[in-house]
């Protein structure tokens, strides 16, 4: 499928990419949209995220990544771990005890000064895993890993 | 958020990335519940009403800044316990008042560096960890 977000990607959307890459269609392409004041002007088989008003996007106090999930119905502790980091990192309202948020934040809005779309999503992607893989173990040992 | 209150229901930001899109989920909220909301992108015609606008938001941070300047004081003379727990909230709440700036009035200066200080007396109090003693030989 055809994914399609706002360009100038920041931790919400490059977490969702991630996302969708790695957990509900691997094959995806992402669009990155430099207007999107007319959504119905866009080509219909672009499925919409993180795009204010329409698509997937925040839904009540959910940032899109927790949407995404919900949507999905995707229950992996860890993805949940990391929508917690995702959502104080994007909407930075002290929901859930982040301390890895405000760096995100910091990192990811810092590459999509310096690169490409493409670019900030490659590092990211690399990111996400690395966070998935630690918690991951933090989830089944019980404890920091090492 | 620092937003500027224009009238009923009207206010502005500064125009950057992260304004527009804090106000365009906003809106879509809004419109989600039924409401009318929309964000537009607006220019005073007078650089006198800016500049108006722009001191008003100044001086809203600005005793968001005092307030932090003299909460960090005051926190210096509490005990170890309660002065690195209100170190730690001045230091989450002066990054909220400073992302929410968009003016940096001189009062910024101010909090910054009173809870710096406070960063200083409440490190200098933290338990050191001891890995030996004076007579064990490190051969």
């Amino acid at each position: 499928m055809r994914w399609a977000t706002r360009a100038g990607v920041h931790i919400d959307r490059a977490a969702c990419a991630w996302l969708i890459r790695r957990h509900i269609d691997p094959a995806a392409e992402f669009v990155f949209l430099e207007d999107w004041s007319d959504p119905t002007a866009l080509p219909p088989d672009l499925v919409l995220f993180d795009v204010p008003g329409v698509g997937f996007g925040h839904r009540g106090e959910d940032c899109t990544f927790e949407t995404l999930l919900r949507v999905h119905e995707l229950h992996d502790p860890v993805l949940w771990r990391i929508a917690e980091i995702v959502h104080v990192a994007d909407l930075d309202d002290d929901a859930f005890d982040a301390p890895e948020a405000p760096g995100m934040d910091a990192v990811v809005r810092g590459l999509s000064m310096s690169g490409t779309d493409e670019q900030t999503l490659a590092v990211t992607d690399a990111v996400f895993d690395g966070l998935h893989a630690y918690h991951r173990q933090r989830l089944l040992r019980g404890h920091e890993p090492a | 958020m620092g937003v500027a209150s224009f009238g009923d229901g009207v206010v502005g930001l500064p125009a950057d990335a992260r304004t527009r899109e804090e106000l365009e989920w906003i809106a879509a909220d809004v419109v989600a519940a039924g409401g009318r909301a929309g964000v537009w992108l607006a220019r005073a015609l007078t650089a006198e009403h800016e500049q108006q606008l722009l001191a008003e938001m100044a001086a809203a941070r600005a005793a968001e800044y005092d307030s932090l300047t003299v909460a960090a004081h005051e926190a210096a003379e509490l005990a170890e316990e309660d002065r690195t727990r209100e170190l730690r909230r001045v230091r989450r709440e002066l990054r909220a008042v400073t992302r929410r700036d968009f003016t940096s009035p001189p009062q910024r200066d101010d909090a910054e560096r009173a809870v710096a200080e406070l960063g200083r007396s409440a490190g200098g109090t933290l338990p050191v960890t001891q890995t030996g003693t004076g007579s064990t030989s490190r051969a």
